[in-house]
């Protein structure tokens, strides 16, 4: 067993005495819907093996994706997807030493959060409306 | 890791993280458009060169982003020295039979 105090590696925040903040709720965010998403790649899969598989599979999967679960696991993933690629964008903004004050970073998170919206519904009007 | 290593990871990170917005901007418009479509009509609009060299690449590029993600949240959570060890080649596995898997997929679709 190696001792928390030992390890080089910094410390998460406790999260216990740790006052949630915009900042930081979507940080950790990030990291969830990067989890989402690495889970979710495997309906991708599933596509690409039912397809490679034949008519009769390719039919299962696209009624898995047509049911209400399917569907409800779509909409997740649209929504990580975007906000992963909205607030992942926000990252290479700091990486490249822009919106690092707190003002920046608070407004930066804001239009995250907007975009990440408005691309999911339009998305989701687009693919059932148009 | 080490810093050599830690480097590597970062830039890995990053160049994975710009490849993935066209390639992810690529993917969600062919979904909108594919909805509805029949075998005939995915299998024939997979088939198309383009299309599966873009999602041969979506899938290579986005399984090894998925990879240096998961290393990275299970350096930070898992304490175990051996535990950690275990996952975190577990996960390389994982990624890498996954994104195998989905190319030959594609290929057959697209070749045979």
């Amino acid at each position: 067993m190696s001792d928390p105090s030992q390890d080089t590696r910094p410390l998460s925040p406790h999260l216990q005495i740790y006052k949630p903040q915009m900042t930081s709720v979507l940080s950790i965010t990030h990291r969830a819907t990067g989890v989402a998403l690495a889970i979710g790649s495997l309906m991708l899969l599933w596509l690409l093996c039912a397809a490679a598989t034949g008519p009769g599979a390719y039919n299962t999967f696209m009624n898995f994706a047509g049911s209400p679960l399917g569907r409800f696991m779509l909409f997740g993933w649209s929504f990580s997807l975007y906000f992963h690629l909205c607030n992942g964008i926000r990252h290479l903004f700091w990486d490249m030493g822009y919106l690092l004050n707190i003002k920046q970073a608070y407004r930066a998170g804001y239009i995250v959060l907007l975009g990440t919206i408005i691309l999911t519904l339009s998305t989701w009007i687009c693919a059932l409306y148009i | 890791m080490s810093n050599k290593k830690s480097t590597h990871h970062w830039l890995a990170q990053r160049i994975t993280a710009v490849l993935l917005i066209p390639l992810v901007i690529w993917l969600v418009y062919s979904i909108v458009d594919l909805v509805g479509s029949d075998y005939e009509q995915f299998t024939a609009w997979l088939s198309q060169p383009l299309n599966a060299i873009a999602m041969i690449t979506f899938v290579m590029v986005g399984f090894y982003h998925a990879t240096l993600g998961a290393q990275v949240i299970t350096e930070d959570y898992v304490h175990h020295k051996c535990l950690k060890k275990l996952k975190l080649i577990i996960q390389k596995l994982f990624f890498f039979g996954a994104s195998i898997v989905c190319i030959v997929s594609v290929l057959k679709i697209a070749l045979v």
